[in-house]
Parts: structure tokens; C-alpha cells; sequence
């Protein structure tokens, strides 16, 4: 093991334990930002496994983030389970919503895939509008002291001290934050096996990889079912913070498809790390801007438009080249062969 | 002999970094057949789609009529009055004969002696066909009309690139035959050809290629087969 | 007799539908291009001819005269400065820029123009209906229909009649080549999707005349729109209107059975439509 490497475990176990140790010594306030930079890394995590790895640009995310909030709220209410047990059917019901969805939008080519799943997620929002047990189209909320009693709070209010609701939060944090790390542990662990491999060389050449013998779609459908149960579970996570749901908030695709997509494209789509950097930017630019509303998701999104424009490796790919650092190595993708089909007009032809 | 037409000296070409071309020389003269034989890989291509601008130029100078052009994107290139049937034909499969021939007209430089009429004229058959799809037609009579589309922009130089290749040999002297009328018409044309005897035929100056340079030049009463055949296949005489 | 009616108000509103889908097919068609911002930029199409409207006084109709050439130079500048930067083997690229494009501009338009609901008032020719033998139908929506069919035929036209069409399909054929006829694949790029947001424009009147609009409904047009190319098959512009009308008629049928299924119906016929004819109703011979 060289010293880089060293480095970045290293580097990797203090912000783990730094991250582990914010509901002790962190205030509550922090606790709930952290806890939605965190819930948002998992949910860019997979939409970078999907779009960055896979080649499978999904705009329709919000599907299993809104199927796994209502089918938690579901297990609590109807079910009278233990929210974070919710959580757990919520994103298998997820996986489960990915097998019809994935039968439909992989019929759609390349660039239609995407409007595919945003079609999908429409339909999955409109009928889950007709769920009345959970309230229709204006929704519904946890009974109240839900959370209080919820698995896990009792112990950690004895051991915080403070409040039921603190205690609630510290457990939905911890949570979230095990989530991320099974996540890019996860990541780290398929991407450099065979079949992650594989994946990267589907990605990047399809007539190639089916020559050795790899089933690109099947590939692919196993990588789409995965990233929906990981959606599935962050989706019912925040919902047990936001205690409330509705189908426009569970569904939205600004809050869990296109910030989603903005920060992974920041930090560096098809990079492991990219994610990370992006949450972190996202969470900066979040407390500069804050109170400014609309204006933090122009800027965002003219940022992500930049960056596919100038920099398409985003902030991670910009830090590797300058100084050839990259603690998690994956196989990149390869040069661009030289281009004899670029649109020669000299005002578009890229170097 | 007057200055050349298209002058081409010096000229390098890269695919990435492997080099294809290093350092070619070559002039054609007003209303001239220069053509350039040699093996596949040789760089004849490489050199034909430099010359009108669709690959990215290296080092070296082209110069049209003392203009340079080297570096110019293709359109600009076309509208200088460089034409190219590229290799492999690439008719437009959307569009009909008539409209594959319109297109080529699609920057036309002034009234020349190409039209509709003289392209129709020139490879009868294309009229009767005018109306089928481009790619309907046989081989032979695709690469009439990329001919014809190349001519329609009245070009003062005619880049033609392998348009031989695959057809049959009586298929071949039809194509071929319209050599002279072209040249009448005042149009120089430069022709990659893998077919040695056909090139002799038309020619008044070959090159010999062989990985990115020019082997071997000269008129073709000048050359012996042998040196043509050793040019070719690479046989040099240090080796020998 | 109530169904008669509801078949016909749903081939209207497929008239709108079609005029939506019509810019996304033939931007689409030329450089397949995927624009996640048609939606939203059919959106500003309608703010653009409100602003036209209180700045002149004028009557949307001759507003949307003075809209048009903004949008076509807005289309061009778009697809100089942005699109064709992005245009390549890597479907990636486009479709992130334009997914980025149509939450700026819908924020935007939110900063501008508040969420309150807009209408563009076309005065007393709104009340008035055509009786059609045992239905009456609404005048602008019957003019949106015929806008549709003309815009259709004209864009037909274009592409098999004109040499800007002939550019249009060599280039679509293939972007090298025509390089080699003195044409820039970027700029007939530009053309076209100035000319696809002009139809946005139109597409815009109608929307706005039709029924009241705020700047977030653009992804859920652009929906629609998508799924009317689908059905209509790729590539085929009397398709997309055929398309349209299916998701219009689709639409009206839900929503007499129970409002809410509306839009729930048009994405069903959708499914259905992809589950038993993949390439759509009228797919293009050569793709």
C-alpha cells in the first residue's frame, strides 16, 4: 500500500468519525443540514452509478425516491411498523417499481430513455395521487411521536440526553451517514470488480463488450433495479425528517432528480469521488445563498451547464488532471479517438 | 510550365499520435490528372481528405492558385474550388439522384460548364434514374453521382478517392471514360487509385505512396513497371 | 352524443399537442438532439408574446408576429452557443445541458414573472363556436388544429421543396459529408432550431389563448410533445400530428370518465402505443 493511498484512508476514517461524531457534539440545526447533504450524496451516488457508469441518463428518479417516502408512510400507518422498517420496504418496493419501469423505458433509445423515465415517474406520481388511504392528492402526515418511538431513539436520548425529537434526528442521521458510506463502499467494491468493469466497458463501447461476451442490457437492468432499491431507501428516510408527504413534494424532480443531477456533474460525473465534491459545493453555495430562493438553482444549474460545457470531468476531473491524485483509481474512460467528424466550422470545433 | 494549380509541399498528418503523412510533395496543374497509386495505409486518403479540409492538417502548405488553403474548414475549401468524391461514394440516402447532384450545387461557383443537363449528359443513365433514391442504384451509377455531385459545384480542382474500389471492371472504364470530358471542361483532377494500369492510362503525372511518403514520381511513360512494383510493395533497393 | 363531443374536443386539444411536438420532431429529426428545454422554452414562447401584448396593445395574434423572429434568433443563438458545443457520439452532454436549460430558464421566469397563472386574451372571438353538425366547437380551438395541420404541411414542405429542406436531410444523413457540398452542419443546426422554436412560438399562442399558464407546466408539455413524436413514429412529421392527436383524444376520454385521469390516460395510451408498436404508428422507412 503506497503512502497516497495510506493518505486517503486515513483521511477517510477522521471524516468518518468526524461525521459520526456531529449529533454529540454538533447542534441540532447541523444535524438536519448534514443529514440532507447526506441523504443528497446517496441519491447522487446512484444517479452517477446509472448515468456516469452506466450510460442509462435516468430523469426520472423521483419515481423510486417518492414510491419509497409513500410505501414507509404506508408501513406506518396502514401497518403500524417501525418507520426505519418502512425504510426498508419502502426501497424494496422500489426495486420492485424499477422492474416494470425498466421494461418500458428500455424500449426508448439512447437520449428518449431519459424522457422515458420522466414519463414513468409522471405516471407513478398520478396514480399515486389516487392512493386515498394516504390521502390522494394533498397527502398526508406521520402520526404524531411516530419518530419518538421510533427503533434506536429511546437509547440515544438516554445517551445524548435532550430532547425525543433530537434524539430522533441524531438516529435518521446516523442512518443516512451509513447509508452513504454502504454506498461508496459499495460503489468502490462493484466498479472495481469484473463485473464493474464490465460495465465501464459497455459504457464505453457496446459493440465491444458484447465481442467478449458481456450482456450489455442485462448488465444494465441489474445496475437500474440497484440504483432503485438505494433511491428507494433514501427517499424514505428524508420523509420520516419532513414527517409529511404529498405527491408534488415526493415526486418532484427538481428536489430529487435535478439537484441531484447538478451536483454529481459538478463534482465529476463517472468519477467516484464526484459526488462527494458536488455535496460539498452544493452545501457551500446552499449557506451563501440560502435566502436568495429561485437564484441558487439558476446558479446551479448555469454552473452544471458550465461545467458539461468546459469541463466535463467537473471539479474532481479538474483536480486529477492537475495534480495526477486519485486516491479511489477506477479505469477511465479512454481518450477520445481523434475526430475526422467534427462540424468543422471553427466556431464550434472543439481542441 | 506555369505555376500549378493546387501546390501541396511539405505535408504532415497525425491521427492522434501516430503520423500518416510525413512531409508530401505535389503539383497539379490547370486542367491536369495527377494521380497518387500505392497499398492501403499508404496515406493516399489521409493526404486527399487534408487536402479538402474534412481531416485536421499537420505541418506544411496547401496552396490553391498561390492561396493558401491548408487549414480551412471543407466548406471553405469547396468554395475555393476544391471538390471531393470522397471514398466509399457516401451519397445522401434521404435524398433522390436529382438531389443528391442539386446539393452538390449547393455553393455553386458562378456559371460553369456543369449543370443538371451536363452532369445528365455526361452519365446517361443517372437521368432515367433521377427520381430513385441514391442509395437504390448499383454501385457503378452511386459513383456517378458522386461524381456528378462533385462536378455541380464547378470545382477547379476534382479530388477523386478510390472511386474504383469494388466495382467491376467494365463498370470501371465507364467511369473512367468521363476522365477526358472533365478535364475539357477545364477541371484538374486528382484521383487516388489502387488500380496501377488505370491511373498510367489517365495521368499525366503519378506518385507513388508508401506509409506517408511519396515513394516514387514521375510521368507514366517514364516509369517501368519494375519501379512502379517496387515502389508499390515497399521494395527498396538498400534492402535488396 | 356526449362522446361524439368528447372525440372531438380531444382531436382539438391534439391539435395543440401536435403543435408542441412539432418543434421537438424536426430538431429531433435533423441532429438528434433530445431538448429536455422544448417544454420550457415553448413557456418563455408564451411570456415573450404577453410581454409583446402590454408593451404594443397589440392583439396576441399580431403579438405573436412580433415574438417570432425573437425566438428564431433566440433558437440560433442557443444552438451557436450552446447545443452545438455539446453535439456528439456521447448522448450525455446534450442531455445535461438542456435538463440544466430547462430548470434556469423556468426559475428564471419565476424571478420574472412570479407563479401566478397568465392568459393571453384574444377578446370576444373566445366565446365564439362553430356549430359542426351535432357538436359546436370553440373557434380558437379549431383555429389551433388548423394552425397544427398548416404548420405540418409547411414544415413538409420545407424539408421536401426547398433547398434549405434538401441542407436539412443531407445533413441529418450525414454532418461530414455535407461539409464536403460547402455546408456547415453547425449552422444549419442554428436554422433549425430557430425554426423549431418559431413553431414553439405558434405553439405558445395557443397554449396561452387556450387555457391559463405559469412558468413551471413546461416539462409536463414537454412530455406530451414527447410522447406524440413516439407514436407518430421518429422522424415523421405527419405521424407527430397523428401522434398528437392520439394523446389529444386519449386525454379527453379520462378526463369525461374522471377529471384527474386525464393526463393519466395520455401517458396509458403511451404505454400501450410502446408496448405493441415500438417504432411508433408511422415509423420512417430508412432509420
Amino acid at each position: 500500500m503506497d503512502r497516497k493511498t495510506q493518505l486517503t484512508i486515513l483521511t477517510a476514517a477522521f471524516a468518518f468519525v468526524l461525521l459520526a461524531a456531529v449529533p454529540v457534539i454538533g447542534s441540532r440545526a447541523l444535524v438536519q443540514d448534514l443529514f440532507g447533504v447526506l441523504t443528497l450524496l446517496v441519491l447522487a451516488l446512484n444517479w452517477n452509478m446509472l448515468a456516469g457508469f452506466s450510460g442509462l441518463v435516468s430523469v426520472g428518479q423521483q419515481a423510486f425516491v417518492g414510491i419509497g417516502a409513500y410505501v414507509m408512510f404506508a408501513c406506518v400507518i396502514l401497518l403500524g411498523l417501525d418507520p426505519l422498517a418502512g425504510v426498508l420496504v419502502g426501497g424494496l418496493a422500489a426495486m420492485a417499481l424499477a422492474v416494470p419501469m425498466a421494461a418500458f423505458a428500455f424500449r426508448l433509445n439512447g437520449a428518449y430513455f431519459a424522457i422515458g423515465t420522466w414519463v414513468a415517474a409522471d405516471i407513478v406520481r398520478l396514480v399515486t395521487s389516487q392512493w386515498q388511504a394516504l390521502g390522494g392528492g394533498t397527502g398526508t402526515s406521520l402520526p404524531k411521536g411516530t419518530t419518538r418511538e421510533m427503533i434506536f431513539v429511546q437509547p440515544v436520548k438516554d445517551l445524548l440526553g435532550g430532547s425525543s425529537a433530537a434524539a430522533a434526528d441524531a438516529v435518521t442521521y446516523w442512518v443516512a451517514l451509513a447509508l452513504a458510506v454502504a454506498m461508496l463502499g459499495i460503489s468502490y467494491g462493484f466498479l472495481r470488480s469484473r463485473r464493474g468493469l464490465a460495465l465501464q466497458a459497455v459504457r464505453d463501447n457496446v459493440e465491444a463488450a458484447r465481442s467478449v461476451g458481456i450482456d450489455p442490457l442485462r448488465l444494465k437492468a441489474t445496475v437500474f433495479l440497484l440504483t432503485a432499491f438505494g433511491t428507494g431507501l433514501a427517499g424514505g428516510l428524508i420523509f420520516i425528517q419532513i414527517t409529511r408527504v404529498t405527491p408534488e413534494a415526493a415526486f418532484s424532480v427538481i428536489d430529487w432528480t435535478a439537484f441531484v443531477i447538478f451536483v454529481t456533474v459538478i463534482g465529476g460525473i463517472g468519477t467516484l469521488p464526484g459526488p462527494i465534491l458536488g455535496v460539498a459545493v452544493f452545501y457551500a453555495l446552499e449557506r451563501l445563498l440560502a435566502d436568495y430562493g429561485t437564484a441558487y438553482l439558476i446558479l446551479l444549474g448555469l454552473i452544471g451547464m458550465g461545467v458539461m460545457l468546459f469541463a466535463r470531468r467537473g471539479l474532481w476531473g479538474w483536480i486529477a488532471d492537475r495534480t495526477g491524485f486519485d486516491p479511489l483509481p477506477l479505469s477511465h474512460r479512454p481518450p477520445a479517438p481523434p475526430s475526422f467528424t467534427d462540424l468543422s466550422d471553427p466556431v464550434t470545433q472543439r481542441s | 510550365m506555369s505555376a500549378p494549380l493546387l501546390s501541396v509541399r511539405g505535408l504532415t498528418a497525425f491521427y492522434g499520435d501516430f503520423q500518416a503523412l510525413f512531409g508530401v510533395d505535389l503539383d497539379l496543374a490547370r486542367g491536369g490528372c495527377v494521380a497518387i497509386i500505392g497499398a492501403n495505409g499508404a496515406g493516399k486518403t489521409t493526404l486527399m481528405r487534408t487536402i479538402c479540409g474534412i481531416a485536421r492538417a499537420g505541418q506544411g502548405e496547401i496552396l490553391l492558385d498561390g492561396a493558401p488553403i491548408h487549414g480551412l474548414p471543407a466548406p471553405e475549401v469547396l468554395r475555393r474550388g476544391v471538390a471531393m468524391v470522397p471514398e466509399g461514394r457516401k451519397l445522401f440516402p434521404s435524398l433522390s439522384v436529382e438531389e443528391n447532384l442539386q446539393i452538390g450545387a449547393h455553393e455553386r461557383r458562378g456559371n460553369g460548364a456543369w449543370t443538371l443537363e451536363t452532369i445528365y449528359d455526361l452519365f446517361p443513365v443517372l437521368r432515367e434514374r433521377r427520381r430513385n433514391p441514391g442509395t437504390a442504384l448499383s454501385g457503378g451509377q452511386q459513383q456517378m453521382v458522386a461524381i456528378g455531385r462533385a462536378l455541380m459545384s464547378n470545382p477547379e480542382v476534382l479530388l477523386c478517392d478510390e472511386i474504383s474500389l469494388g466495382l467491376a471492371p467494365v463498370v470501371i472504364r465507364d467511369i473512367y471514360a468521363a476522365v477526358p470530358r472533365i478535364r475539357e471542361a477545364g477541371t484538374a483532377i486528382l484521383v487516388v487509385e489502387q488500380d496501377i494500369g488505370q491511373a498510367l492510362k489517365i495521368a499525366d503525372h503519378v506518385h507513388c505512396m508508401m506509409e506517408g511518403r511519396v515513394t516514387l514520381s514521375g510521368r507514366p511513360s517514364e516509369l517501368s513497371r519494375e519501379a512502379i512494383h517496387d515502389a508499390y510493395f515497399g521494395v527498396t533497393h538498400d534492402l535488396a | 352524443m356526449i362522446w361524439l363531443d368528447t372525440l372531438a374536443q380531444g382531436i382539438l386539444l391534439g391539435g395543440l399537442y401536435a403543435l408542441f411536438a412539432a418543434g421537438l420532431s424536426l430538431v429531433f429529426g435533423i441532429m438528434r438532439l433530445v431538448n429536455l428545454a422544448h417544454g420550457d422554452l415553448i413557456v418563455l414562447g408564451a411570456y415573450v408574446i404577453l410581454v409583446m401584448v402590454s408593451v404594443t396593445g397589440l392583439n396576441p395574434f399580431l403579438a405573436a408576429t412580433l415574438a417570432l423572429p425573437v425566438m428564431f434568433g433566440f433558437g440560433m443563438l442557443l444552438q451557436t452557443h450552446l447545443f452545438n458545443r455539446v453535439l456528439g457520439e456521447d448522448i450525455l452532454p446534450p442531455l445535461l445541458v438542456t435538463f440544466g436549460l430547462s430548470v434556469v430558464l423556468q426559475n428564471v421566469l419565476l424571478e420574472t414573472f412570479s407563479a401566478d397563472s397568465q392568459k393571453l386574451s384574444m377578446g370576444p372571438v373566445e366565446a365564439v363556436g362553430v356549430p359542426l353538425g351535432p357538436v359546436t366547437l370553440g373557434l380558437v380551438p379549431l383555429a389551433t388544429l388548423g394552425c397544427a395541420v398548416a404548420v405540418i404541411a409547411a414544415l413538409n414542405l420545407l424539408f421536401y421543396r426547398t433547398k434549405l429542406g434538401r441542407a436539412f436531410r443531407a445533413t441529418s444523413d450525414d454532418a461530414t459529408t455535407v461539409q464536403l457540398m460547402g455546408i456547415y452542419p453547425a449552422r444549419i443546426f442554428s436554422v433549425a432550431t430557430g425554426i423549431a422554436l418559431m413553431v414553439a412560438t405558434l405553439a405558445a399562442l395557443y397554449l396561452g389563448a387556450r387555457a391559463n399558464f405559469d412558468p413551471t407546466i413546461g416539462p409536463a408539455r414537454l412530455l406530451y410533445a414527447f410522447e406524440a413524436v413516439i407514436i407518430g413514429g421518429l422522424g415523421s412529421l405527419w405521424g407527430t400530428l397523428a401522434g398528437g392527436l392520439v394523446i389529444g383524444v386519449a386525454q379527453a376520454t379520462g378526463a369525461a370518465i374522471r377529471p384527474e385521469w386525464q393526463i393519466l390516460a395520455g401517458h396509458a395510451a403511451f404505454v400501450a402505443v410502446l408496448l405493441f408498436r415500438p417504432r411508433g404508428l408511422f415509423p420512417r422507412a430508412n432509420d
